[in-house]
Formats: C-alpha cells, sequence, structure tokens
C-alpha cells in the first residue's frame, strides 16, 4: 500500500511569530518544524501501512526556502521519502493555489491510495485544503476521520461529528483528513533520525511541476489583535459576599 | 542556553534532532508522574520499553545488538540533559543503571553474552545494574571482599553489595568480584543474573533518587558460567576504572541540568511573587542569587561541552572530568540552596520540584566517586 501524507512545515508555535506587515501572513523565515496536526497524518499512515503488510508512506509539503527541517521528523518517524515544493513565486499563496501545487507534487510520486492530511494547520487554520487536494485531483474527500481502516481495496472511515461518528465506505484512491488526537505519534527514535538524513527528499519548483504561473484570489485584507482579556469583577467580603456571588452566577443562569 | 547548533559550535543538527525527541519524551512521559512515582518508590515498567524505543539507552553499544552503532559524548550529553529537565534524579538514576551497568558488557563479553545480555536491555525489556560498592566501603575499590571461586566451568560467588541502582529489579548485575589475591590485581568483572538461585535482594530506604529503587544483595553460592565472566580474571579494577568516567561526566551533566531547573522554577518565581510592593526580582539581593546560579550553570556547561569534544576527538581528560564532577555538582548544591530560598515556604512542600531536587543534590555528590575522591585522584593525575 503506497499512503501520501500531506505535512506542513510552520514556524515553531513555541517562539513568539511575527506576521509580515506587507501580505499580513506568517513570517516563514527560519528553521520550520513538522506541524504537530500533521503528525496524526503520518502516524497513521505509518500503522496502516504496517497493518497492510507492507508499502510505503511518501510525504509531499510545500515550504519557502527548500526547508526540510518539519520533514526530516516525519522520515525520521519512518516515511520512506518526499517531495517538497519551494518556489518564492509561492510566498503568501492562498488555500487553493496550496492545494493545487500539492495535487501537482502529488504526481511526482508514485500513485497513491490513500493520501492523507490533517483537518487544518496549526498556523493558518483556513481548514480547507484537503478538500480542495481532493477535487484538485478528482478523488472522493472523507473529511474529520477518527479511524481509518482499509479492507478488501475501499477505505470505512469513523468520521467525527459534533454528536459522534458517522461510518462512511469510500472506494480507494481517496483523501482523507484525520482529526488531531486520534493516534498516538510515535517519537523518532535515533536510528530513524540517521536512517532519515539518508532517504530522499526531492526539491521541486512550480516549473518542474509543469506550472507555469500562479496567482490568487485571497487577500488578507486586515489583522486585528485579539481583545485583551477584560478585567474580572472583584467582590470585596462584607460577609455577605455570597449572597452577590450567588446573584452574579444566577445572571449567568449557570445556576 | 547553549544547546542547539544555533548556540553552540559542538552540536551538529543530529544533536538538534534527538535533543527535541528526549526533550518530549521527558515533558509528556516523564515530567507530569515524576512526584507520582516518588511516592511509588519506583517507575513503571514500561518507561523502560518506551526508552528503549527512542534509542534512549544505545550510545556506545554495536547496532547489531540494538545500539547506536557509535560513541558520542555530545549525544550523551544531550541526553542526559534533556532527561533531566524533568526534575527527578530518581527517574533518571533508574533509566541510567543500563548506562553503568553495560558497557563492560559491550567492550568485555563474548557476541553471545553481549546478545543475551545487551539486545533486551536495549530495547528496555531487561535492565542491567552495577554492583561495585559493598558494606564495607564504596571509595577504596581494590579492597573489594565478595569472592568468586572457580568451580569446574562456573564461578560460585559469595558476598555482599550495597547501595546498588535499580538493584530491586534487574535482570543482569555486572559485578566486581575477587577471584584472586589481595589488592586491585585480585579482581574480576562478572555477569549475575538476577534470577540466580542463592542471590537475595533487600530494599535500601533513602533520602532522595525516590523513585529509583536502591537495594543491597547478598550472594550466597551463587553459581555463574564462566562465560560471564567480562574480560579475563584480573582485570576487573581497570574495567571499574574507566568505566567511572563516563559515569562521572554523566553525573556532572544531570547536575548542571538539575541546577538549571532550580534556577528556572527560581526566575519564574522571582518575577512573579510580590514582596514589600515589588517583584522579588527587584530585590538586589534576589537578583544577585539569579545570576550567581547563571553564572554557575553557564561556566559549567561550556566545560561539559567542551570535554565532551575532546572525549569525542579521542583525548581522555581523567583529571578534568573528576574536577568537572565536583564543580557541577557544587553548583547544583548552590542553585539547589538558592532557589529554595528564592521559593520560600513553597520549597519546603513534598512535590515541589526543587524540594526534590535539593534532596537528590547529596547523592549526585557521592555516588559515582565523592567530592572528595574525586580531588584526590584529580591530584594524582596531575601529579601533584
Ligand atoms: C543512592 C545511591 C545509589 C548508588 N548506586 C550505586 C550503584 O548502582 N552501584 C554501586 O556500585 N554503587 C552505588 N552507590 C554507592 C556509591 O558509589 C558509594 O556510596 C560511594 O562510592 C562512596 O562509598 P561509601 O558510601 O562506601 O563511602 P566510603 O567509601 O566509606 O567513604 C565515606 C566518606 O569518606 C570519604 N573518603 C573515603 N576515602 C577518602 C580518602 N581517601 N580521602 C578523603 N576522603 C575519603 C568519602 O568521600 C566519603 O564521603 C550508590 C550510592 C547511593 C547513595
Amino acid at each position: 500500500m503506497h499512503v501520501i501524507v500531506c505535512v506542513k512545515q510552520i514556524p515553531d508555535p513555541a517562539l513568539p511569530g511575527e506576521l509580515d506587515p506587507a501580505t499580513n501572513t506568517l513570517k516563514r523565515e527560519g528553521k520550520l518544524i513538522l506541524d504537530e496536526s500533521d503528525g496524526y497524518g503520518v502516524e497513521m499512515a505509518l500503522q496502516l501501512v504496517t497493518a497492510a503488510g507492507g508499502g510505503e508512506v511518501s510525504l509531499v509539503s510545500m515550504a519557502p526556502n527548500d526547508e526540510v527541517s518539519g520533514l526530516r521528523t516525519a522520515l525520521a518517524m519512518g516515511a520512506a521519502k518526499a517531495v517538497l515544493v519551494s518556489d518564492p513565486a509561492l510566498s503568501g499563496a492562498d488555500a487553493l493555489t496550496t492545494a493545487k501545487v500539492l495535487g501537482a507534487a502529488t504526481k511526482k510520486l508514485d500513485d497513491a491510495d490513500l493520501i492523507l492530511a490533517g483537518t487544518e494547520s496549526s498556523d493558518g487554520y483556513t481548514g480547507t485544503v484537503p478538500e480542495q487536494l481532493a477535487e484538485v485531483l478528482g478523488l472522493p474527500s472523507v473529511t474529520f476521520a477518527k479511524t481509518v481502516e482499509v479492507a478488501d481495496g475501499a477505505l470505512k472511515v469513523d468520521r467525527q461529528t459534533e454528536a459522534g461518528y458517522d461510518e462512511v465506505s469510500c472506494p480507494l484512491p481517496a483523501v482523507v483528513s484525520v482529526t488531531a488526537g486520534v493516534v498516538e505519534p510515535r517519537y523518532p527514535s535515533f536510528k530513524g533520525i540517521m536512517a532519515a538524513k539518508s532517504k530522499p527528499v526531492e526539491t521541486v519548483t512550480l516549473g518542474d511541476l509543469g506550472i507555469d504561473a500562479v496567482s490568487w484570489a485571497q487577500q488578507i485584507v486586515s489583522v486585528d489583535d485579539a481583545p485583551e482579556r477584560e478585567a474580572g469583577e472583584v467582590i470585596e467580603d462584607d460577609g455577605e459576599a455570597f449572597g452577590k456571588i450567588v446573584e452574579f452566577l444566577d445572571n449567568l443562569k449557570v445556576i | 542556553m547553549s544547546d542547539s547548533v544555533a548556540s553552540s559550535p559542538f552540536y551538529t543538527e543530529d544533536h538538534d534532532a534527538f535533543r527535541e525527541v528526549v526533550r518530549q519524551f521527558a515533558e509528556k512521559e516523564i515530567a507530569p508522574h515524576v512526584h507520582e512515582w516518588d511516592l511509588a518508590g519506583e517507575v513503571p515498567r514500561d518507561l523502560y520499553n518506551k526508552a528503549g524505543a527512542i534509542g534512549f539507552f544505545g550510545d556506545g553499544f554495536d547496532e547489531e545488538f540494538g545500539g547506536h552503532g557509535q560513541r558520542d559524548a555530545l549525544m550523551r550529553l544531550v541526553l542526559m540533559q534533556e532527561i533531566s529537565r524533568a526534575g527527578s534524579g530518581g527517574v533518571v538514576a533508574a533509566l541510567l543503571s543500563n548506562y553503568i551497568g553495560l558497557p563492560p558488557v559491550q567492550k568485555f563479553g563474548s557476541d553471545e553474552l553481549k546478545a543475551r545480555v545487551l539486545t533486551p536491555c536495549m530495547s528496555g525489556e531487561a535492565i542491567a545494574a552495577l554492583a561495585i560498592t559493598e558494606p564495607s566501603g564504596g571509595s577504596d575499590v581494590a579492597r573489594i571482599r565478595t569472592t568468586a571461586r572457580r568451580d569446574g566451568d562456573h564461578y560460585v560467588i559469595n558476598g555482599s553489595k550495597t547501595f546498588i541502582t535499580s538493584g530491586m529489579r534487574a535482570d543482569f548485575f555486572t559485578t566486581a568480584v575477587r577471584t584472586g589475591g589481595e589488592g586491585a590485581a585480585g579482581l574480576s568483572m562478572v555477569v549475575i543474573d538476577g534470577d540466580s538461585p542463592g542471590l537475595d535482594r533487600t530494599p535500601l530506604d533513602k533520602m532522595g533518587w525516590l523513585a529509583s529503587d536502591t537495594a543491597t544483595l547478598y550472594f550466597d553460592d551463587v553459581r555463574v558460567p564462566v562465560e560471564n565472566l567480562l574480560g579475563h580474571e584480573g582485570a576487573g579494577f581497570s574495567m571499574i576504572v574507566n568505566n567511572f568516567n563516563p559515569e562521572r561526566i554523566d553525573l556532572a551533566a544531570q547536575s548542571i541540568a538539575f541546577a538549571r531547573v532550580c534556577y528556572e522554577e527560581a526566575l519564574a518565581w522571582a518575577r512573579e511573587r510580590e514582596t514589600f510592593g515589588k517583584r522579588l526580582a527587584d530585590h538586589q539581593v534576589i537578583r544577585h542569587k539569579l545570576v550567581e546560579m547563571d553564572r554557575r550553570i553557564n561556566a559549567n556547561q561550556a566545560w561539559l561541552e567542551l570535554l565532551a569534544w575532546r572525549l569525542n576527538a579521542g583525548d581522555d581528560p581523567v583529571a578534568e572530568i573528576c574536577e568537572a564532577k565536583v564543580d557541577a555538582t557544587l553548583a547544583f548544591e548552590f542553585c539547589a540552596r538558592e532557589a529554595a530560598q528564592i521559593l520560600g515556604g513553597a520549597s519546603y512542600l513534598r512535590g515541589d520540584t526543587v524540594e526534590r531536587l535539593y534532596r537528590e543534590v547529596r547523592v549526585q555528590a557521592i555516588g559515582g566517586g565523592s567530592e572528595e575522591i574525586m580531588r584526590d585522584l584529580a591530584g594524582r593525575q596531575i601529579g601533584l
């Protein structure tokens, strides 16, 4: 079985991020790491390949400056190879453009039985790339998967809903978005880290993918700071404070 | 902190990548549980399997037996310091008994013995321990009394060992025994299986390292196949001595990581806590304490990285490793004390990280060669 996983490499969320004032998008110049929400897709893909009794997990990613640090993490977890699209013309690209580029990148690899992606990235949160990728590739799209099983050449997915989950069946190949937290991503091992250094990562430009020009309609027109949290009300206890607290909670309709 | 390619010339991308893994491992798998494990008096058995899965035990061991296939003192420094960030010497000691018990097997064991001992220990299925110290003394290694008498194709072991880390649960004991006459030349090293008839263990109740089990071992006519002898008879003393160098730099590396944990706890508190109308960090007395802590940590860290680099380059700086262990444990002791002062009463409560480290400092300065012995050995190496 061949599973392709879309992985995003993002600035370390533990460090303070900065916006580019010209484009209102996140600055991505420094080292990028594997988006935590994509760790679940990588883990699920590795488990599926093991369950299938053999095969390979490949990665596709789009990132500036030929950045491969995040890809190396996924390779160290056990993925076999990767295609990275890195092109200055893609700086600030919107979600649809990303989906088109990733779709073209999957063509650099053998045909996939299954394509996995996270439901949304931790830095952009548009949450639309997997569905758009399915459309670009003309494949069925299943979203918010909490379990994924392949049996008799078809896909069985439990799809998270607000009330519970749907049981979805779907032919392969398909694009599936994986809900964060549904599997426990393995730690890369020392051996995995060393082996990842010699795993193939093909870095390509738009030209290499046969894409002449890109343009996108989506623009971030303005960015506002999140409103500061307002100070709470302090009730001094004069022996009767409990009454005020009861009244306050009553007004909130919590009691 | 000098802890990455970005901040130190010694580290490579490989060090950074493994550092990240061990850091996350310590943060997620260890830090939330350290108090609970202190109360339990042990770490869960499956922590060894989890640590084995990331390759935690492999530095310096052959790849065919599950090791890294390389010895990298800088990688080892990374490993020690990141695992120590969880703030529990007990957890570190428990996991680390492999790193003191197994190197003699790697260097002097037959392939058969290595396959039987190293392979399960690398994966975390088995645990190894080092048994040198005896009730009659630990510093004076040449006076070991436990005997191994040859009987056909076995040695028969009689005697006792004490203060043995992982002693209650270890599957293999790399043990110093007397096969010959008096003094250093009569010592040998054998591997004793944990399930050998005639081997008894009793637990020791300690001041710190509570999450690590420590035991006294009794050998009563314990029969050990001669294949379990490491190297040749009489080679034990030099094995013991050579095994101490990595253990000592490991203990120094842990101590500085623990010192940093104390410093960071104190720093966070000093920035938040207000007394007499200003933050603790705004009182000059407290500022100076924090800077003193940082100063000593930084100096030790730089020294340790340089020593690790020299070890990788083939140098054997025995005197400096002794000195570094002394300075690192003194710095740790200082930082634990000053952090406790800054935290005030909070540092006296069970479960507090500084409270735990304050107790654990003591063993860092005694185990693996006490401060006094370290100074003495350094003095001899320098040729005073
Ligand atoms: C929690 C814990 C875990 C341990 N784990 C292990 C283990 O896994 N395996 C193992 O083999 N051992 C282990 N040890 C033992 C440890 O290595 C010894 O405690 C240490 O070597 C000191 O030996 P001792 O306690 O017998 O003290 P002694 O050798 O009796 O010395 C007592 C004191 O006298 C000082 N002293 C001794 N000789 C001199 C001298 N020539 N000049 C000046 N001062 C001197 C020492 O510094 C020491 O402070 C552990 C100890 C502890 C506390």
